[in-house]
């Protein structure tokens, strides 16, 4: 199985998106992503959501997902580009139970929002907490990022 | 008593495996609800990653399951190989190979000696299984100088290499282990009590197990044949022949026999790997400064399960993102489902059985 | 009336040493079971460290923690010390050393030390504190569970001796051993395992079970109190196998040496298989213990009765 193929497969299927191919991960637009991962899981065989996190692209953010087959032995990324006004994406954990504490972990660190997410709290912060630490406006007076060329040579 | 008690077990338990907080519903003995509460140990690795170099970060990625360092900065090397495409030689190959699986031989150790603890073996069968331990440990500390915490590995091969006689040691451990193996079996797997406390104790079922993302020991447990080291290899893995033991229900009691199944595998692996490493220079010749562009996703085989690392680089010195997708997170997040409506003596020999390390889930 | 009151103190200066004597033999085995070496560095092989743990715990502060049932509280380590220094009332030593051979030997001991439960209980209950409650509640539980297999074995001796009395039961002996006849065999395995249970030894340590409960009914405790818990725990254990020696073993019965010493070689005999026990086996769940005390001890030890009865009578 290839990228392509997956590609070629889920365009057959849902001809209305816009699937964007690249060599190594799919992008799906946000509100065709519930039913691309429903396809994936039913016919394609998809069982395991292995992995779920998400990249701060400064003027956007991406939530990358892994996806993989056993009975197909290939490892899918998915990625969901969303804006950052509009920080909230369907979430998957009705259909991989491994996505509910990936997604509560995603919104902790990140605060995107998951809909219909069955118990959607921080996971690792303390709880009252108000802020998003991995992302790249995060400010805080006592974390310092280090110089970057400290001691390197080229 | 008719009505629902919540106890806090933990963070400071006995036996939570490190500082875990499960807050429990209890119905008399039984738990009704179980809500774990994580964070205990977070560190923020991920965005100490985007301000480290590639290098920097190894020291770090040792400290996510403290148990298994090696295989955790093998992880990491590995990633950061195949995302700037760095050749690795092969006599570099070898020893990763068998420092992973004597690795995997210690923690599994661990686990076992911690699983008899919390059923009540009080203390006898830790001792046997950390003077195991001890021998791989004290061996290590031979070759790159620490007990717990070891930054071997470096990206393209490893920081030094083994000292003379070190190949002889390592053959003599695995007669003794092999000798070991046979007493913990009679000391503890065949045992009338043990297996009354662990048998059909903490059922995961092998659709649940995929939903959940579990993976590992666990994993194969439940009856999934799966290894990454046969599936996907990496390294030298597909030169060697070794096995991958299934358990028949995926109870905990084939979630503690796996362990030993294992540990078997691994003596296999590390001893066809001595018979056969070849000459060379495992030091890697290659920059002391890595940049690159891209991303790309990379597993192994933890002792714990699949860890796995995303690496997104944008041409700087240091990771843009690093994800670590850690094996215990997903493996804890299956308790809270298998412990509704056992005793609270199940529910520690559930969490025993699912052989955690917080280090790695809160990260 | 003299002679009474300096054999009791005698019993109190054993029970003193002896239990300091069995803290250190538990260590000493513990540790070589687990191939290590023990206390070593206070006096020649640690003989010391029961002297040295006795003074720490002495000097240790004395807590009370917050809302207690005063009462119950203060009075539990006394109600689990009392009744096992009672027992000692009829301990065959030898011949004649005794304090008092009653002639119904046998059901005092059995039910002197059946209020320690009380003890337990209310240490359990005047602790305010959830674990505690639970751990009292389950040795109650298990407690009375395993009078009843260890009663019945208890009941076959007498059968068979004829006599409450332990000096009785004791020269009842002197052809053969009881254990060695193959009813009584049985009945001695029975008395064992109810036995161990009801001094809470692994594997029915429930009750006090480090790994889920820190440590159940005396979690309160601090000092001396502790000290007389742990003190209790040992002068049960000695006192268990003291009745099981001269039921089952033949007392202080044996060539060459003097009656004492064979007595206390056997008992001692006895506290090393419990040792040896607790450091080998995992612990039962709750509800297998009690499954295993009322669906197996209990039919087990009552057929034994009825089948050894049946042929004593004919």
């Amino acid at each position: 199985m290839q990228n392509s193929d997956l590609a070629l497969q889920i365009k057959n299927k849902f001809p209305s998106i816009v699937l964007d191919e690249q060599p190594n991960f799919l992008v799906v637009p946000k509100t065709a992503l519930l039913d691309v991962a429903c396809f994936l899981k039913s016919e394609l065989g998809f069982e395991t959501c292995h992995c779920l996190t998400a990249v701060d692209r400064k003027d956007k953010m991406e939530v990358v997902y892994h996806l993989y087959s056993f009975s197909n032995h290939f490892m899918l990324t998915l990625k969901v580009i969303i804006s950052l006004d509009d920080l909230t994406v369907e979430s998957v954990s009705s259909l991989w139970r491994s996505a509910d504490w990936l997604e509560r972990e995603v919104f902790d660190l990140f605060g995107i929002r998951f809909l219909n997410h069955p118990d959607l709290r921080r996971i690792m912060n303390p709880d009252n907490w108000t802020d998003h630490p991995l992302r790249k406006d995060f400010k805080r007076e006592d974390f310092i990022p280090r110089p970057v060329t400290l001691g390197l040579k080229g | 008593m008719g009505e629902l008690l919540t106890v806090n077990m933990g963070p400071q338990h006995p036996s939570t495996h490190g500082v875990l907080y499960l807050e429990l519903t209890i119905d008399g003995e039984i738990v009704v609800n179980c809500k774990p509460h994580l964070g205990y140990l977070h560190r923020s690795m991920e965005k100490i990653a985007e301000n480290r170099t590639y290098i920097q970060f190894i020291p770090f990625t040792d400290r996510l399951d403290y148990l298994a360092s090696m295989n955790n900065n093998l992880g990491f090397c590995l990633t950061v190989e195949k995302l700037l495409n760095i050749p690795v030689t092969p006599r570099a190959q070898y020893l990763r190979v068998i420092i992973a699986e004597l690795n995997r031989v210690a923690s599994h150790l661990v686990a076992i000696g911690t699983f008899a603890q919390d059923l009540g073996a009080y203390a006898t069968a830790l001792f046997y299984t950390f003077s195991d331990r001890e021998k791989i440990v004290e061996l290590f500390d031979n070759i790159c100088g620490s007990r717990l915490t070891y930054n071997y590995m470096r990206i393209g091969g490893v920081s030094g290499d083994i000292p003379a006689g070190t190949e002889q040691i390592i053959k003599d451990f695995i007669a003794y282990e092999r000798k070991q193996l046979k007493e913990y079996n009679e000391l503890l797997t065949y045992n009338v009590i043990f297996l009354a406390r662990s048998k059909k104790i903490g059922i995961l079922s092998k659709e649940k197990a995929l939903n959940y993302g579990v993976s590992g020991p666990i994993l194969r447990a439940s009856g999934v044949k799966w290894d990454i080291r046969k599936e996907e290899p990496y390294l030298v893995y597909d030169k060697f022949d070794f096995d991958v033991p299934t358990g028949g229900v995926g109870d905990s009691w084939d979630r503690y026999k796996i362990k030993l199944d294992e540990i078997e595998q691994s003596l296999r692996i590390i001893e066809q790997a001595i018979g056969a490493i070849p000459e060379g220079n495992p030091v890697s010749k290659v920059n002391r400064v890595f940049r690159g562009t891209g991303e790309t996703y990379m597993r192994t085989e933890n002792p714990r399960g699949e860890l796995g690392f995303y690496l997104v680089a944008e041409g700087g010195f240091n990771p843009y993102r690093c994800k670590i997708r850690s094996p215990s997170f997903s493996n804890l997040s299956v308790l809270s489902e298998l412990i509704k409506g056992l005793n609270i003596s199940d529910a520690v020999c559930v969490l025993g059985s699912l052989d955690i390390v917080m280090g790695e889930i809160d990260r | 009336m003299i002679s009474m009151l300096l054999k009791g103190l005698a019993a109190l200066g054993f029970i003193a040493v002896s239990a300091m004597f069995l803290i250190w033999l538990e260590r000493k085995v513990s540790a070589w079971i687990q191939n290590r070496l023990g206390p070593m560095m206070t006096g020649f092989q640690g003989t010391l460290q029961p002297i040295a743990d006795t003074i720490k715990l002495l000097l240790k502060e004395d807590i009370v923690p917050n809302g207690v049932d005063f009462i119950s509280w203060w009075l539990a380590p006394f109600f689990v010390t009392v009744p096992v220094v009672m027992a000692f009332l009829v301990i065959p030593f030898s011949a004649k050393w005794i304090i008092l051979d009653l002639n119904v030997g046998a059901l005092y001991i059995c039910s002197v030390t059946s209020l320690c439960v009380l003890g337990i209980f209310m240490a359990g209950w005047g602790s305010n504190n959830k674990y505690s409650l639970l751990g009292g509640m389950r040795s109650a539980a298990q407690i009375i569970s395993y009078e009843v297999p260890l009663l019945l074995s208890v009941l076959l001796v007498v059968m068979q001796a004829g006599t409450l009395s332990m000096q009785g039961i004791v020269h009842a002996q002197h052809n053969e051993w009881y254990i060695f006849k193959p009813h009584l065999a049985l009945a001695f395995i029975i008395y064992f395992i109810a036995a161990t249970a009801e001094v809470n030894r692994v594997p029915f340590d429930i009750p006090e079970a480090e790994s889920e409960l820190v440590a159940g009914y005396h979690t309160e405790y601090t000092g001396m109190k502790f000290a007389m818990f742990f003190v209790a725990e040992y002068t049960n254990m000695f006192i268990i196998s003291a009745i099981g020696t001269t039921l089952f073993l033949g007392g202080w019965q044996g060539p060459f040496l003097p009656g004492i010493v064979w007595f206390l070689l056997k008992a001692y005999g006895l506290i090393f298989l419990l040792m040896w026990i607790r450091w080998t086996l995992p612990r039962l769940r709750m509800d297998q213990m009690m499954s295993f005390a009322w669906k197996v001890l209990t039919p087990l030890a009552l057929l034994n009765l009825l089948v050894s009865g049946w042929f004593m009578v004919n």
